[in-house]
Formats: structure tokens, C-alpha cells, sequence
């Protein structure tokens, strides 16, 4: 397997520049012979379909809720980034580029990463005109907030709603072209199979959740805008619907996957109750902008409610740790503090797995109005779920499954090893290395499906003949179909006895004791034994009441369940071979005296590739070297 | 702190859109205070697949109040007793031990059921395809900061773009009307000066499309605004009967030669 990044030379300022100039174009009159297939209408999907027709091409959504509008995109509440430099202090696209190179431990690839910090001026302006309604100010211009990792106010915000709102935006835009009848949508569909012919990707096989009918689409390309992975540790911050099924049959076919171990912990968090949790809800990263982040001094303050621990006796950890950034260190290294805290005995709550984040000195600075106004509706929210009052008690905290930077390998145009196959946004490994900022995830979805698809799938479709395509009745498609069919007809003939969620509790449990905040040789070995063993019992033991020729929420389940089963057992592989510490990945054998990630710069500055070599055989792990020719490798610091 | 309840259920079933459904009782047994309404019926529906029996079917996903996926009316109430609060965010300790609580799909004719709670809302995206945006396609738009908006307006905008097109205010309505929907939507572009050039193209556009789906109209109940997990108030609904007024007094058909050049 190749793993041609195709990065162009030169200046890295000018590199998109003339990538964009040096990709061929098609013909005004031919786009729309081609056809594109977009899989997930989150905010890389629904920008890239609505964008991909408002340029002539032929289009075809889908998604497995019942309206694009859906997408898990919605629930982002922070902010997302962008080098306006709108509060004149300091920024420039050239700081948003080196904040999130370094943020990213040194493991992103510095021209991606360049490119995407200079259309992120370019997001805000398209978002602006389409009507969301970012916060202003009282002269009528954008407001700005401070995110983690970053010492500079770029964020843009929409209340705690960013993430809805960019999403309204990128969906009215998608509707708009399903009304002018460019965009087909399909809801309620999933992708269940790719389509290769000779190597190169010509369509999709999906199933109609409602009917059960399996269909097959055929396309000249095919985009998957299909999120990330989280849910692999059953509980997570994504949605319950969130899977890795069409990321990982594109890997089955062909595609590489890049550095699955990477994989964020979000420090802020409502911590886990019971056995009966079925998700975590996240606490928005710009509440680190006024709350503080303590734990008692001592074990034996732990049970005491907080009002009745002085200020003396109350650790103020991320302060004294790191000074410099304080509460607003990056997602890793804060979640790894609060791990450390809770593993010190001197975490709070019933379980003991939690840390505070006070409001207090802030609502005494600033007063509850202006508190509310900025935070009203996290503040409501974690009302309502935990029955506390945040305004009067600080909130309990608890990191939790959030992102995973690791993804699809892709080549600068976003392509993947497998011609054809284009992926965008969280699916995708490309730009936040090891650890991802926050605010970026929705600058990066956006960022790919508005401003680099539109341009790179042109550089690919003006090589391929319109009218080219396979037919419907092509072997190629029928074998897809047959393949989907048999794998529902087994898994609904199992007949076993323990429901699908059951093993991915299993699951869960052994990917976050063995690889989550913290991971080490002996525990991934373990965690390699077990998860064979969790899902041999899973083809044996699984039930799913119903047929697959109907509305089967349990086989829907099943299905994404049995995948997580092997992503997990990935990412566990990739874990053990990558010895270093970087972002996310914390192996613990690798650690400074302090405590902190050590980087093996001269054995591991690279990208992880692994290719799916055939049921039963171990994926073979291939490298892209990182070269960074621009940021300094250094040591990150927040001190 | 934590208690654990005994509840009885009372569920709507259907099979499928053609099928007749029914009411079949459950019982919930050790139900946590802490659990979610949504993590309740987890539970409910661990127990009835082991049973071999076909679960519950519900929407659901993202569980923290905002993807508008959750739909179920709740005792009556279109997301239960809880004012401003989907299913998903509801938790069982709105509820007293030995309570009966009845379960069932919105229910409105442009929403028909697919199964069990779960119903067809492809009717708002529709509306929303018929005028429920800008026309800007991507491109090169001049700087986000070149047009001022007031603080009030933006902030008027941002409460009426909050809505999570779940449904509810169409559930709750004796008509079935989806004014509100329709409405939050116009308030959030028509206070906005990027929505200017097609406001009023948008508010016909649109109210044509919500009566083609056999929504009814509105006659000021207030039921939806009750509902509305995300507070959208029956000003919007003021705000776009003005502008529908304003539409259609002031329509012109467009000018045949508009395209021509």
C-alpha cells in the first residue's frame, strides 16, 4: 500500500494556492453527468452535498435519522475557531496554524493544518450571510470568546448552540437544493456496504431502516462525512446512533485506517451515575473561561458538600500545575489531571470520580446575569439532569469520551487509498494529530465540506470519462447487496440471549479501563485477549427479536455493535505499537518525572496506517512520516 | 438522592403505518430516580428482548436535549410533565413510585405513525425546502463583520433559531397547525438584514407549503407554545402573520423577463 500524501511543495502559504490552480477542472456542462454520493449530513456532509450541487453536480444524501437536520454535528455547544483577528490581539492565520499543529502533539500534517486555518476566515463570512446568529456585541459587531490551547479570543459562538446553529446553516443550504431537486435525500438509510470495482470506489449499498430494503447506489464518487468513533466506549458524548459501520467496511475494502488509538477524553463532563447510563452529557468547554477546576486538599474533605470546605483547604490543580494557561489547558492534558486527582483519592461525588468547576469567583465578579447570559442554557441543562443548582453549588465534573482525531487515512485532497473514496470531516485523520482543540471540530467539518471537497473532487472527476459509470446490475453491486443480506440474515438467526447493547457495555468497560485516559503494555495485551473473547460470544450469544425486512431497532444496534468489536480490538493494536506518549495517547511507560506525555520524536513522528489484510489476519501498520518544516518540534508546554 | 420506583406503562404498539395499534401495559420495576425517561424504557426494552419480543421502537439520539429526534407525548403532554424539557432530558425522578404513565406517538395527521412512537416528520423539512433559508450559495460573501446586526435583533434572531424541529408544537395543537415551527424560522431570517431580499417570497412560500401537507391553521389555543421544549413564544407567530399580510398584499408575480441576458 502506497501512502502518497500528495502535499504539495513550496511555501507552505502558498501551497493551496497553487494545488488549487494546478487541479484540473470540469467542464461547467459536464458536472452534471457526474454523480456523488454522500454518506452523513452532519456539518462536513451537509456542506459538501449542498455545495457539491450548487456546482452543478448531481447529488445524493443520506443519513440514518430522519432529517439531515439531525446530525450529531447539533450538540456542539462551544465555539468554532477562526483567525479574524476581530479582537486585534494578536491573531493571525499563521498562530491558528502553529496553535493547532502544537496542540495536536506534533502529529498532524503541517500543510493540512495550514490550509485549514486560512478558509476558517472564509466559514465565518459563508455563515454569517446564511443567517446564523452568532453572539454580538452591543456596536453590532461579532463577539469573541477564549477556547483551550489558545491564548488569543478567536472563538465564534452562538449562545451554547454553535454547533445547532452552523448546522441549521449548512442543512438550510441542503434543503434549498433538495428543493431546486439537485440534492436526492435519503433519511432513514444506512450505509452497510462500499462498492469497488478495480480498485476504485463506484457506489454504496444501504439499507432503508424503515422497510428494511437493501439498495445499492452507484456514483462516480463517493463522499463519507460519517463522524468519528466514540462510541466504541459505549458511553461517550456522541449521540446514541453515532457508529464506525461506513468507515470501517470502506477499511475492509481497501481504505487505511490512520492512528485509531488517537482518541480525545473531554475534561468536562456530568459524571456517570449507575449501571443504568446509556450516554454522557458534555459540560462546554468555554465554561473553563470563568469556572475554576478544584478538588479538596484532603481525602477526608471529599465527602463534605463543597460549601463547607475553605478556600485554603481546595486544590486549584490545572492553576498550580500550569500556571500560564491555568483552566484553560488543552482537553488532554486537563483530563489527565482530573484523572490524576480522582486516582490520588481526592476525587468528589458518590463515586468519587468527579471534580468541581466553581462559578462562584466569577459570578461574585461579573454577577449571575451576565453568568446566565453567557452560559444559560449549560447551566439549565445540568440542572436538569443532576437536580443541582450550578449558580449555587459548582458543578461535578468527570471526563468521557468525546472525539476521536484518528480516522480514515486521507491525502491531501482528501482522498482515501482507495480512488474514489473522498472523507470529510471527523471521519477522516487529517488535522488534528493527537489531540484536537476546541472549536475545531466544527471549523475543520465545515472547512472540508465548503472549501476543500468542492475544489479536490473536481481535480479527480475531470480524470474519470463521464458516463462511465457501472450499472446497477453490475456483479460488482450484486455481490455488495448479497454481502449485506447474508451478514443481516445471520445476525438475526443467532437467536442467542443477551441484547446487543449488553456486549457493548462489555466492550465499553474494557476499552476505557485498558485504553482510555491512560494506557499500558501489559493492560492492551489484556484488552487484545478480551475483545476476541467479548465478540466470539457476540456471534454466538446475540439476540435480535424481529426480521431484517422491517423497522428493527435492535438489528440496527447489533450491527453497529459487532463493528465497534472490531474497531476496538484496532485501536488497542495501534495503542500498543505506538511506545510514546503524544495528545490523547497516554502511555503510561512513557512519562515525564512530572507526570506529563513524553514524545518519542525520533522512533514515532508519523502517521499510522493499518491495512485490512482478510478475516482472522493481523492488519498490517504502515507509515507516513511527518515532516515539519515550519513548527519547531518542542516539548509542548502550558506551564 | 437517589430513590427506585415501581411504575406501569401503558404503551402505544403498531406495527407498521397500514396496521392498527393498540395499548399494551408494562411494568417497570427498580427504576432509579437518576435514570432518564429514555434510560427507563432502555430498561423496559433490555427485558422485552430477552423476552424474544419485539421492543419498544422509539427515536432517539443524541440524549441531551438538542437533535429533536425524541418525540413522545407523555401522559397527555407532548414531552411529558416537565416545562422547556424533551424526553430525553426528563428524568424519572419527575415521577412518584406506583405511577401509571401512558406513552404515546405525536399525534397529527401530516406526522403518520411508522411504529410504534416513531412518526414521519419529512413534512417540516419540506417546508423548510420551500423557503426556510438564504440563497447564498458558497463562495466568497464579504466580511461576517461588514454588516452590523444589533445586539437585540441578533439576540431576538438567536431565540427563534433555537427551535430543534421536534414536533411537539404540531403534537400539542388541537388543529395539528405547525404555525410555530413555520413562524421560528421566519422570526429567526426576518430579523436578520441578510434576510431581507426574500422575506416576504419566504413567508408565501412557505405557509403554502405547511397547508399542502394538510397542516391546520391556527387559532391562537397557545397549546404549542406550552409545549415547546426551547421556549419559542406565539410572538413569532404575530410577527409572521405580519409579514404574511404585508406578502400577500404587496405580491407581484415574477417578471417573465427577469432571467432573460
Amino acid at each position: 500500500m502506497e501512502l502518497n500524501s500528495r502535499i504539495p511543495d513550496g511555501p507552505i502559504e502558498k501551497s493551496w494556492d497553487k494545488h488549487r490552480f494546478d487541479l484540473k477542472l470540469v467542464n461547467p456542462a459536464n458536472k452534471r453527468k457526474y454523480k456523488i454520493l454522500v454518506v452523513g449530513s452532519g456539518l462536513a456532509g451537509a456542506s459538501a452535498a449542498a455545495t457539491l450541487a450548487e456546482l452543478g453536480y448531481e447529488v445524493e444524501c443520506f443519513a440514518y435519522q430522519d432529517s439531515p437536520r439531525r446530525a450529531h454535528s447539533i450538540a456542539a455547544q462551544g465555539g468554532i475557531n477562526a483567525a479574524k483577528n476581530y479582537q486585534n490581539d494578536g491573531d493571525s492565520i499563521y498562530r491558528l496554524f502553529y496553535d493547532t499543529v502544537k496542540g495536536g502533539d506534533f502529529r498532524a500534517r503541517e500543510a493540512n493544518v495550514y490550509r485549514l486555518a486560512q478558509v476558517s476566515v472564509n466559514i465565518i463570512d459563508q455563515c454569517v450571510a446564511q443567517g446564523v446568529p452568532f453572539a454580538r456585541e452591543y456596536g453590532g459587531m461579532l463577539d469573541n470568546r477564549s477556547f483551550g490551547g489558545a491564548q488569543v479570543s478567536r472563538t465564534f459562538y452562538a449562545r451554547g448552540q454553535t454547533g445547532q446553529q452552523l448546522l441549521l446553516g449548512a442543512y438550510q443550504a441542503l434543503e434549498r437544493q433538495i428543493g431546486l431537486g439537485k440534492v436526492k435525500m435519503f433519511n432513514r438509510h444506512e450505509m452497510q456496504e462500499l462498492i469497488v470495482v478495480d480498485g476504485v470506489a463506484k457506489g454504496i449499498v444501504v439499507r432503508d431502516m424503515v422497510t428494511g430494503k437493501v439498495s445499492s447506489h452507484v456514483a462516480d464518487a463517493v463522499c463519507l462525512a460519517t463522524g468519528g468513533y466514540g462510541n466504541v466506549f459505549f458511553l461517550s458524548t456522541n449521540a446514541k446512533g453515532c457508529n464506525a459501520t461506513a468507515a470501517w467496511r470502506a477499511y475492509k475494502k481497501g481504505a487505511a485506517f490512520a492512528n485509531p488509538c488517537y482518541t480525545q477524553i473531554h475534561p468536562t463532563c456530568i459524571p456517570v451515575t449507575g449501571d443504568h447510563q446509556s450516554k454522557l452529557t458534555l459540560m462546554s468547554e468555554s465554561l473553563r473561561n470563568d469556572g475554576r477546576i478544584w478538588v479538596p486538599k484532603k481525602k477526608e474533605d471529599c465527602g463534605k458538600p463543597a460549601s463547607q470546605i475553605p478556600e485554603e483547604d481546595r486544590d486549584y490543580y490545572l492553576e498550580r500545575k500550569y500556571p500560564s494557561f491555568g483552566n484553560l489547558a488543552p482537553r488532554d492534558v486537563s483530563s489527565r489531571a482530573a484523572k490524576q486527582v480522582c486516582d490520588e483519592g481526592r476525587g468528589i461525588g458518590s463515586t468519587g470520580r468527579g471534580v468541581y468547576l466553581d462559578f462562584s469567583a466569577a459570578i461574585e465578579r461579573l454577577g449571575a446575569k451576565k453568568i446566565e447570559e453567557k452560559y444559560g442554557n449549560l447551566f439549565e441543562m445540568y440542572e436538569r439532569i443532576t437536580d443541582d443548582n450550578p449558580y449555587k453549588t459548582p458543578m461535578r465534573i468527570y471526563p468521557a469520551s468525546h472525539y476521536t482525531m484518528g480516522g480514515l487515512w486521507v491525502d491531501y485532497n482528501l482522498m482515501s487509498t482507495i480512488p474514489g473514496l473522498f472523507v470529510l470531516g471527523e471521519a477522516n485523520f487529517s488535522d488534528h494529530g493527537a489531540n484536537r482543540l476546541g472549536a475545531s471540530a466544527l471549523m475543520q467539518g465545515l472547512a472540508d465540506g465548503y472549501f476543500v471537497i468542492p475544489y479536490t473532487i473536481g481535480g479527480y472527476l475531470a480524470g474519470v470519462k463521464p458516463g462511465t459509470r457501472i450499472s446497477a446490475d453490475d456483479p460488482a453491486v450484486k455481490a455488495a447487496e448479497q454481502a449485506v443480506e447474508a451478514r443481516t440474515n445471520r445476525l438475526v438467526g443467532i437467536g442467542g440471549k443477551q441484547t446487543p447493547t449488553h456486549f457493548h457495555r462489555e466492550l465499553g468497560k474494557v476499552m476505557w479501563e485498558y485504553c482510555g485516559m491512560g494506557r499500558n503494555e501489559a493492560g492492551l495485551k489484556k484488552a487484545l485477549e478480551i475483545i476476541p473473547q467479548i465478540r466470539e460470544e457476540f456471534w454466538k450469544d446475540v439476540r435480535i427479536p424481529g426480521s431484517g425486512q422491517e423497522l428493527n431497532q435492535s438489528l440496527e444496534m447489533a450491527g453497529r455493535v459487532a463493528d465497534f468489536l472490531e474497531v476496538g480490538e484496532l485501536m488497542c493494536l495501534d495503542a500498543l505499537e505506538r511506545r510514546e506518549s503524544c495528545g490523547g495517547h497516554f502511555r503510561e511507560e512513557w512519562q515525564t518525572e512530572e507526570g506529563e506525555a513524553k514524545r518519542d520524536d525520533e522512533n514515532f513522528c508519523h502517521v499510522a496506517a493499518w491495512e485490512h489484510k482478510g478475516e482472522g489476519a493481523k492488519p498490517v501498520r504502515h507509515v507516513e512520516p511527518l515532516k515539519f518544516d515550519n513548527v519547531h518540534l518542542a516539548t509542548r508546554s502550558y506551564k | 438522592m437517589e430513590k427506585h420506583l415501581n411504575l406501569t406503562l401503558q404503551v402505544w404498539r403498531q406495527k407498521d403505518a397500514m396496521s392498527e395499534g393498540e395499548f399494551v401495559e408494562y411494568q417497570a420495576k427498580h427504576i432509579s430516580t437518576e435514570m432518564s425517561f429514555l434510560e427507563m424504557l432502555d430498561v423496559v426494552n433490555e427485558e422485552i428482548i430477552r423476552k424474544g419480543e419485539d421492543p419498544i421502537a422509539f427515536d432517539h439520539d443524541c440524549r441531551e436535549g438538542i437533535c429533536g429526534m425524541c418525540s413522545m407525548v407523555i401522559n397527555g403532554r407532548p414531552h411529558g410533565p416537565k416545562e422547556r424539557t424533551t424526553t430525553c432530558q426528563l428524568h424519572m425522578r419527575s415521577f412518584d413510585d406506583g405511577d401509571t404513565i401512558t406513552i404515546e406517538p405525536w399525534r397529527a395527521k401530516p406526522f403518520p405513525v411508522i411504529r410504534d412512537l416513531i412518526v414521519d416528520r419529512g413534512a417540516f423539512d419540506r417546508i423548510i425546502a420551500s423557503g426556510g433559508f438564504i440563497s447564498v450559495p458558497t463562495g466568497a460573501p464579504q466580511d461576517a463583520n461588514a454588516l452590523p446586526v444589533s445586539k437585540q435583533n441578533s439576540d431576538l434572531a438567536m431565540d427563534a433559531a433555537a427551535c430543534i424541529g421536534c414536533g411537539a408544537c404540531v403534537a400539542a395543537c388541537p388543529n395539528a397547525s405547525a404555525m410555530l415551527f413555520l413562524s421560528a424560522k421566519v422570526s429567526h431570517l426576518g430579523y436578520l438584514p441578510q434576510g431581507q431580499p426574500e422575506r416576504y417570497g419566504r413567508v408565501r412560500n412557505m405557509v403554502s407549503q405547511m397547508d399542502a401537507e394538510a397542516f391546520g391553521t391556527c387559532t391562537n389555543h397557545g397549546e404549542c407554545e406550552a409545549a415547546c421544549p426551547k421556549g419559542i413564544t406565539l410572538e413569532t407567530i404575530a410577527r409572521m402573520n405580519r409579514d404574511y399580510i404585508k406578502a400577500s398584499l404587496t405580491y407581484r408575480p415574477e417578471i417573465a423577463s427577469g432571467g432573460a441576458g
